[in-house]
C-alpha cells in the first residue's frame, strides 16, 4: 500500500488502461506537451506518443464530439475538460449525442467514453469557474456520474470508467488533487453505483460524494467529540445511485443530512430526499435536511465565497438540527 | 500531426477518362435506380404521412438526390458515413434496405433502429451509417472523431458527412474543419446547399455566398459542384476520397441543390420565403430527369427501360409499406432498453469494432 495524490491515483489509472487497451486514447486541452492543466496526464505523452495523447485547439464541442465519433466506430476515448465549467460549450456532444446514441440507434452504437476533469470550486475563481455540474448530468439518462473523494476511488473508479462501455462523466476536484491516501500497489477496480460506507456511527447519516466526503468526515470527528456518532455514506457513483446503501444507512440513524456543493435547486440532493422519503418514511426521527451552495453565483470576495459553500459549520449545524440539540 | 501547409486547390475538375460504353450505360443505370428509388419511396413518405402512418418530423429530399447517389455510389462498404435528419434518401443510396428504412418511419420493431429513431435517426452498423442527426451541426464533430479513428488505426477508408448550407454558421463547423484540417483527418465534408436553412436563405444567413470557400479559413481543399449533376458529385467525390485514401486530407465541397418539397411536412413548398416562379426554375434542373436526358442523348436509355425500371421500383416501394404495416410495435419492454449496455471491456472482444 503506498501514499500517493489523487492526481497521482489518476495518472496511474491512466497509464494502466492505456498499457492495457490499444484502443484508450486521451484528448484534450494541454493534456501533452503541458503535461496536463493540473499534471493528471504528467508522463503520458512521452509513454505513448502524440497519437493517444493528442492536445486540442480549445474547441471544446469539437473534440468532445471527436471523442464521440471515436467511440462509434470502436475506439475507447477520455476527454479531458480542463474544468466541468467549460464543458457547457459541449453539452450538446454531452447530452444529445454520447447519451443517446445507444437507444436512438435502437441499441447498434454504444458509445464507451469517459469525459472527465475538476468539477466544483476550488478558491476564488468567481462565478463561472466554480460550479458543481453533477444535478444536470445525472439528471440525463444514458450518462453515468462518478465523483471520486479520494485517491483510492479516483483510480478505481476511473479505471472502471474507462473499462465501461458507456459514457462516463468523472467529476474530480481541483481541491482534491494534492491530497493524499493509500492506494494498493497491485491493480483494483472501484465498482461504479457502489457506495462506500466511509464512517459508522449511530446518531444520523450524511450523504455525500466528491470533494464533500473530506467536509463529511470532518464533521463526523468534531461531532464525536460530543458523543454524536455519523454514518458518511460516500456515494461515489451519482449514477447509477447506490440507493440500497443510502436506505440502509437512513434506516439505522433514523436521521438524514444531503451535503453537496453544488446548488440547492434541484440538486442531486433533491433526488435522494425524494428515495429517503419514499423508502423510510416511517424510519425517520426528523425531516430531511439540505446542505449546499447559497442559492447565487458563487462570489468572489473571501467572506461572500465562504459564505456561499457548504462548508464545516454548516454541516454540523445541519446535524444537530436533525438531532434536535440546537 | 503537422499542419499541411501547401496551398488550397480551385474546385475539382470532371473525371478525366470516360468508362467504357457498356460499363457506362451499368453505371448511369444504376446511379438511375438509385436516385429514382429515393424518389419513388419518399412520394410514398409523404403519402403515409398525409394518412398518420407517420409521425413527428418528417423532412423530405426530393430534388437532392444526386447528392447522395453520386457520393456513396463511389463509397467502399467499409467506408462510414454521417448524415442529418433529411437522411431517407441517404440511407437508402447507402444500401439500407426499403423495407428497414420505411419500418423505422412507421415506428415499427423492423426498422433499422428498432422504431426508436423515427424519421431524424436513421442508423445502420452493417453499412457504416452513422445515423441521422436532429441538431444542426452536431453531427459534424462526431465525422471528425470517425476521421481520427481511421487515422489512429492506420486505414484508409474514409467518412462522408453531410450537412445542409445553415450549419456553416455553427461553431461546430468551424470547430470540425479545423481539426481536420489541422490533423490531415480523411474526412469529406458535403454542403447540401439547398438554398435555405428552413426558410431563411443563405444570402440572409451567411456573409459570404460562396460558401466553399469558409474552408479556405482552414486551407482545406474545397470545391463547388453542380448538384443536381449526378456524374458532376461522383467526379468530385472521387477526387476527394482519393485525396483522402492516399493523403488523409479533408475536403469540403458544396453541392449546390435545391429541395423540392417544404422544409418538414408542415412547409408549404412555396409562397411564403420562396416563391412559385423559382421553384418552377429548379425543377426544370431535376437530377433524375437530368441523367435521363443525357443517357438518351447517348442511345443507352429507352422509354421501355425506363417505364420497366420505375415499375419495378414502385413495386419494390409497395413491398417496403406492406412490409413495414405487418411489421409490430415495438414492445413496452423496449422503453427501457438501450438506456446502457451492461457490459465492460472485459466481456465485449477487443476486436469489437477495431477492423
Amino acid at each position: 500500500m503506498a501514499i500517493i495524490t489523487y492526481r497521482d491515483a489518476l495518472n496511474q489509472a491512466l497509464r494502466e488502461e492505456m498499457q492495457r487497451d490499444a484502443r484508450v486514447f486521451l484528448m484534450g486541452e494541454e493534456v501533452g506537451v503541458y503535461q496536463g492543466a493540473y499534471k493528471v496526464s504528467k508522463g503520458l505523452l512521452q509513454e505513448f506518443g502524440e497519437m493517444r495523447v493528442v492536445d486540442t485547439p480549445i474547441t471544446e464541442l469539437g473534440f468532445a464530439g471527436v471523442g464521440v465519433g471515436a467511440a462509434m466506430v470502436g475506439l475507447r476515448p477520455i476527454i479531458e475538460f480542463m474544468t466541468w465549467n467549460f464543458a457547457l460549450l459541449a453539452l450538446d456532444q454531452v447530452v444529445n449525442a454520447a447519451a443517446k446514441m445507444l437507444y436512438m440507434s435502437g441499441g447498434q452504437f454504444n458509445i464507451p467514453m469517459v469525459f472527465r476533469g475538476p468539477n466544483g470550486a476550488a478558491l476564488q475563481l468567481g462565478a463561472q469557474h466554480s460550479q458543481a455540474w453533477e444535478s444536470w448530468l445525472a439528471h440525463i439518462p444514458g450518462l453515468k456520474v462518478v465523483a471520486p473523494g479520494t485517491p483510492y476511488d479516483a483510480k478505481g473508479l476511473l479505471k472502471a470508467a474507462i473499462r465501461d462501455d458507456n459514457p462516463v462523466c468523472v467529476l474530480e476536484g481541483e481541491m482534491l488533487y494534492n491530497n493524499k491516501g493509500e492506494v494498493p500497489d497491485g491493480e483494483y477496480i472501484v465498482p461504479l453505483g457502489v457506495a462506500d460506507l466511509k464512517r459508522k456511527g449511530e446518531h444520523a447519516t450524511i450523504v455525500t460524494w466528491g470533494k464533500q466526503v473530506l467536509v463529511a468526515m470532518a464533521a463526523a470527528d468534531q461531532l464525536a467529540k460530543d458523543g454524536i456518532t455519523i454514518d458518511v455514506v460516500d456515494l461515489r457513483s451519482i449514477r447509477p445511485l447506490d440507493e440500497r446503501a443510502i436506505i440502509d444507512s437512513v434506516k439505522k440513524t433514523n436521521r438524514c443530512i444531503v451535503l453537496e456543493e453544488g446548488w440547492y435547486f434541484a440538486g442531486v440532493g433533491a433526488q435522494i430526499t425524494d428515495l429517503v422519503q419514499r423508502e423510510c418514511f416511517d424510519d425517520l426521527d426528523s425531516p430531511v435536511l439540505r446542505v449546499t451552495q447559497a442559492d447565487a453565483p458563487m462570489p468572489y470576495a473571501k467572506g461572500l465565497e465562504k459564505a456561499a459553500k457548504a462548508d464545516l459549520p454548516k454541516t454540523i449545524a445541519a446535524v444537530r438540527r436533525a438531532l434536535y440539540l440546537d | 500531426m503537422a499542419k499541411r501547409t501547401s496551398p488550397a486547390k480551385s474546385p475539382p475538375k470532371p473525371a478525366a477518362s470516360a468508362p467504357a460504353p457498356d460499363a457506362e450505360r451499368t453505371l448511369h443505370l444504376s446511379l438511375l435506380r438509385s436516385m429514382l428509388l429515393q424518389r419513388r419511396f419518399e412520394e410514398r413518405v409523404a403519402e403515409a404521412y398525409a394518412i398518420g402512418r407517420i409521425g413527428g418530423f418528417c423532412h423530405l429530399y426530393i430534388g437532392q438526390e444526386a447528392v447522395s447517389t453520386g457520393t456513396l455510389s463511389h463509397l467502399r462498404p467499409d467506408d462510414y458515413m454521417i448524415t442529418t435528419y433529411r437522411d431517407h434518401g441517404q440511407a437508402l443510396a447507402r444500401g439500407l434496405t426499403p423495407r428497414s428504412v420505411m419500418a423505422e418511419l412507421f415506428g415499427r420493431v423492423d426498422g433499422c433502429a428498432g422504431g426508436k429513431g423515427g424519421s431524424m435517426h436513421m442508423f445502420d452498423k452493417a453499412t457504416g451509417f452513422l445515423g441521422g442527426h436532429g441538431i444542426v451541426g452536431g453531427h459534424l464533430p462526431i465525422a471528425t472523431g470517425v476521421g481520427f479513428a481511421i487515422k489512429y488505426r492506420g486505414g484508409d477508408q474514409v467518412i462522408c458527412c453531410f450537412f445542409g448550407e445553415a450549419a456553416v454558421n455553427n461553431g461546430a463547423f468551424h470547430e470540425s474543419l479545423n481539426m481536420a484540417a489541422l490533423w490531415k483527418l480523411p474526412v469529406i465534408f458535403i454542403i447540401e446547399n439547398n438554398r435555405y436553412g428552413m426558410g431563411t436563405s443563405v444570402e440572409r444567413a451567411s456573409a459570404i455566398n460562396d460558401i466553399y470557400q469558409r474552408a479556405g479559413s482552414y486551407d482545406m481543399h474545397r470545391g463547388v459542384v453542380d448538384g443536381q449533376d449526378v456524374l458532376a458529385v461522383r467526379a468530385a467525390i472521387d477526387e476527394a476520397v482519393t485525396r483522402a485514401r492516399t493523403d488523409q486530407s479533408p475536403t469540403l465541397l458544396e453541392m449546390r441543390t435545391y429541395r423540392f418539397m417544404g422544409h418538414s411536412m408542415s412547409d408549404a413548398v412555396s409562397g411564403t420565403y420562396r416563391s412559385k416562379a423559382e421553384l418552377d426554375e429548379y425543377l426544370k434542373r431535376d437530377p433524375i430527369a437530368l441523367l435521363r436526358a443525357h443517357m438518351e442523348e447517348r442511345d443507352t436509355l429507352t422509354e421501355p427501360v425506363m417505364q420497366a425500371l420505375d415499375t419495378e421500383i414502385k413495386a419494390i416501394v409497395q413491398d417496403a409499406w406492406d412490409f413495414a404495416e405487418a411489421s409490430p410495435e415495438p414492445p413496452l419492454e423496449a422503453l427501457m432498453e438501450h438506456v446502457y449496455v451492461d457490459t465492460t471491456s472485459d466481456t465485449i472482444s477487443a476486436a469489437g469494432g477495431w477492423s
